[in-house]
């Protein structure tokens, strides 16, 4: 659109159904110093009303309409959502409309207070009062430089959230809630010619921003140059390791042959970490993998294991380097790589059932490389992945020097020099 | 119409709404007894077919709870012909993403896989039903990994809170009282042959439905399942039906010490109703408009009011015999005693007078509205033709939901609440740190505080 909106519309009338999908391209990577966890504050302020919608109006508008909606913070993005009936389309262009341009009349100090208290303690539900919680910062902060958008925490520390001001939230919205900073995505049951018709009706008339500042150079070498470790005492039964890897950024070439690595890993039963460490050696309760998908500098590839009782912390790492040196020896097989993008692919189609899925990734493709059509190639840039690349991304990625390990032990038996040894990583 | 105050549009009204059904759906029956339940939905060329015996946890011998759902988890650890990986492997080569489960009222194996690869993943699938190999070293396995559950449980509080609100809900006589998968004293003396004799007496024809959802069709479907299921003997066991007596009269207040925590863990509730009560949608409703909804009565006084909560909501769990009505919350440990009490006001207040016509409105035109949202999936289509079999409803059970939710008054919520919610036997569940949290709660009127560490034994 003239003002800068990118908008992306794919239609499906087996339902009487349709997704509204809003990206700004606006994550925990954009925060200034100080301010960790403001773009997720934000999130929430969005859902306190706008010039024409009440508090609280905004969740009964929808639900009231029989929709379905939620929003979410990501390090690069964040996104606003709503399923609903198609006969409530423009009830869902309106409110997202109304809140991208008329959002500052209805903030007041009171509501970012209350925002601040509920994210506070979505802080301690999901990290400080949860077994493990803490791996969600520590893992980014561990992997990505300090000075590094990816480094610090996404949820906030509770020094920073309580700094958050009303100027900055009027701040952050004049900078990154602006039409070109944004992408919206319509999927399932509309007329196109309507749905053009109402897009530049609501959001026609939202002027284009001035522009956001740059992210600073984000580019990363290809590996850690080295094995970090920090071993962390918890609140928690049984020993858990995260051993990350850097890993090409999402959406490029390489980033399909490090995708099936993760699953030949650690997607379901059959990867080679469920198979090895929880039915072979039973050595391990639980092993899985996945990445991190971000599409700027460079990724992550994650693997996750939780130790079966009896199993010291100390031997949990060694398994599971063991598994790793293993496949970095030897190699991946052509049948791992066949059944890991099988399951992919069933995945894919599976999550395409559903139309804010559909609309979701339009976003996530238009945001990030600026053509949503990339998702009609996902299937077959998988199907096109062979073993030799997933071997090549082997050889370049899963070696000791490009290593991250999280472990993390029990309190009450945290070993002196396995404390000691997180002590001294943390200080590099 | 509002007047828009900003200078955009006022707010859009609706369209005229498009119609829409639950998808069509055919139920055959094979000589055998297997039932067949296939709905055909092409949208996306994908099949999920779901395997659903009556062999639930309440199925499970007094002193041998967990065995459902060790049974149900073996299913994919391996048949007389494959071992556990070489049986996943097949699987995964097609595709197919499959897991087992055991619930409250049924075990279920579930597998979404595309449409070509169903003729070769549903015949592993039956055979895997059929002939499961209960390998020693997979039940030892299986076992093991179901005591890690147990023992990560210890300090993960919310999974904890839910466990000992059912035990401290229920008589001991009740299956309800003991955790689903067991704990680790009855998991202890499950031997192989305890669960091949659960199997054995559980997983018959006469106990098993296959739903298809998905592109394929009812002759296909039915073909497919006679040709791999058709000659597999068996009859239909009996039915079990737990006992689900609430455990003692009266409030109770129990607190699970976890030191220093940040933050309550919270629980309060009681005994509900079965599935099949016919109180079953103004109890939905009402309970919409108590807790279900972000927008409802109790989320909004505690998250959006008072901060104290990231998010706080009420629910009955719903079983073949009375489940829990539970209002969980997560609260920051200082206000405790305060959000408890919000909690107790806004049930006492749900009971005296009738909720507004706004409020109904909200519930009933979301649970209406949102409708086919519910099922854009085939798996989604497959749980809700499971909850048909379940609970035993009526086929036109979908047709019917929206003019039922619709028709649902103020006066019946009204009575619902007054019939179903009771405050008199209301108990509560805190982990959190005791010394912090116990002099606000024995304000409440629940009496003195009984005190628990986290494996549930008694503290002084």
């Amino acid at each position: 659109m003239p003002n800068g909106l990118f908008v992306t519309l794919s239609e499906d009338h087996t339902a009487p159904i349709v997704a509204v999908n809003l990206w700004y391209h606006v994550g925990s990577a954009n925060e200034p110093a100080g301010r960790t966890g403001f773009a997720h504050l934000f999130e929430h302020m969005l859902f306190q009303g706008s010039a024409d919608v009440g508090s609280n109006e905004h969740f009964e508008l929808v639900q009231r309409a029989g929709g379905t909606l939620n929003g979410s913070t990501w390090l690069e993005r964040t996104n606003y959502f709503e399923t609903v009936p198609s006969n409530q389309l423009e009830l869902a262009l309106w409110l997202e409309a109304n809140r991208m341009g008329y959002l500052l009349p209805a903030m007041t100090q009171q509501k970012l207070d209350t925002q601040r208290d509920v994210v506070m303690n979505e802080r301690r539900w999901s990290m400080d009062n949860q077994p493990y919680g803490s791996w969600m910062e520590k893992l980014p902060a561990l992997c990505f430089p300090d000075e590094h958008p990816f480094h610090h925490s996404l949820m906030g520390s509770m020094e920073d959230l309580t700094a958050a001001s009303l100027d900055d939230v009027k701040q952050f919205f004049a900078t990154y809630y602006t039409p070109d900073n944004a992408v919206l995505s319509i999927a399932g049951d509309f007329d196109p010619a309507e749905a053009r018709r109402l897009v530049e009706r609501h959001f026609g008339p939202i002027p284009r921003g001035r522009g956001k500042p740059p992210l600073p150079d984000m580019s990363l070498a290809p590996t850690f140059g080295q094995w970090r470790r920090e071993v962390v005492p918890d609140e928690i039964m049984l020993p858990r390791l995260f051993l990350a890897f850097r890993s090409p950024a999402f959406g490029t070439p390489e980033y399909y042959p490090a995708s099936v690595c993760g699953a030949v890993l650690g997607l379901r039963n059959g990867s080679r970490l469920r198979r090895e460490l929880v039915r072979e050696r039973q050595v391990a309760a639980d092993a899985s993998a996945f990445t991190y998908d971000l599409a700027k500098g460079a990724d992550l590839l994650v693997t996750d294991v939780t130790v079966r009782p009896g199993i010291a912390a100390e031997q949990l790492e060694q398994e599971v380097a063991y598994e790793i040196d293993r496949v970095v020896r030897d190699g991946i097989e052509p049948a791992e790589v066949e059944r890991a993008i099988a399951v992919i692919q069933t995945s894919f189609v599976s999550a395409m059932q559903e139309a804010g899925e559909r609309a979701d990734r339009l976003s996530m493709f238009a945001t990030y490389f600026g053509d949503p059509g990339l998702v009609n190639d996902e299937v077959d840039r998988y199907r096109a992945v062979t073993t030799d690349q997933v071997n090549e991304f082997v050889q370049e990625r899963l070696g000791e020097n490009n290593r991250a390990s999280l472990l993390y032990v029990p309190r009450d038996d945290a070993p002196g020099e396995l404390a000691g040894a997180g002590a001294a990583a943390e200080a590099e | 119409m509002t007047t828009a105050a900003s200078g955009a549009l006022p707010r859009p009204a609706p369209a005229s709404r498009r119609d829409f059904h639950f998808p069509r759906f055919e139920r055959r029956q094979l000589a055998n007894g297997v039932e067949v339940i296939v709905a055909p939905v092409r949208k996306l060329p994908l099949v999920t077919a779901a395997l659903l015996i009556d062999a639930g946890a309440v199925c499970d011998p007094v002193g041998r709870e967990g065995t459902a759902q060790l049974v149900a988890k073996l299913m994919l650890e391996g048949t007389s012909a494959f071992g556990g990986a070489e049986l996943t492997e097949r699987f995964e080569q097609l595709g197919a993403t499959i897991d087992a489960q055991a619930d409250w009222d049924a075990a279920a194996i579930t597998m979404t896989v595309l449409a070509e690869h169903l003729p070769a993943a549903f015949e592993l699938l039956a055979q895997v039903l059929r002939t499961p190999a209960f390998r020693p070293r997979e039940v030892e396995r299986i076992k093991a990994e179901r005591v890690a559950e147990l023992l990560q449980l210890r300090a993960e509080p919310r999974g904890l809170a839910d466990e000992l609100f059912s035990r401290f809900l229920y008589t001991p006589a009740s299956r309800y009282a003991r955790p689903e998968g067991g704990d680790e004293a009855s998991v202890d003396v499950i031997e192989r042959e305890h669960l091949l004799a659960f199997y054995e007496t559980r997983y018959l024809p006469g106990a098993t439905t296959v739903v298809l959802a998905g592109d394929i069709d009812p002759d296909r479907a039915t073909d497919l399942a006679r040709r791999t299921l058709g000659d597999w003997a068996g009859g239909t066991p009996e039915r079990i039906v737990s006992d689900d007596r609430p455990g003692r009269d009266g409030r109770a207040v129990h607190i699970i010490e976890k030191a220093d925590a940040p933050q309550s863990e919270l629980r309060i509730g009681h005994v509900g109703l079965p599935r099949n009560h016919p109180d079953f949608f103004p109890v939905n409703v009402m309970n919409a408009i108590l807790g279900g909804l972000f927008n409802s009565r109790i989320n909004l006084n505690l998250r959006e009011v008072h901060g104290y909560t990231y998010g706080a909501f009420s629910g009955f769990s719903w079983r073949r015999q009375a489940g829990p009505f539970a209002v969980s919350t997560a609260v920051k440990s200082d206000i405790t005693g305060a959000a408890a009490q919000e909690i107790l006001t806004e049930i006492d207040r749900i009971r005296t007078t009738a909720v507004a016509p706004e409020e109904l409105s909200l519930a009933t035109s979301y649970l209406d509205g949102v409708f086919p949202i519910r099922f854009e999936t085939t798996s989604s289509i497959a749980a809700a033709l499971s909850v048909l079999v379940f609970y035993q409803l009526p086929d036109d059970y979908y047709d019917r939901y929206r003019e039922r939710i619709r028709a649902i008054t103020a006066e019946q919520i009204l009575a619902a609440a007054q019939h179903h919610l009771h405050p008199d036997a209301l108990q509560m569940v805190v982990v959190g740190d005791a010394a912090a949290v116990r002099p606000s709660l024995e304000t409440l009127g629940f009496g003195r505080a009984n005190i628990y560490d986290a494996t549930g034994r008694p503290v002084a």
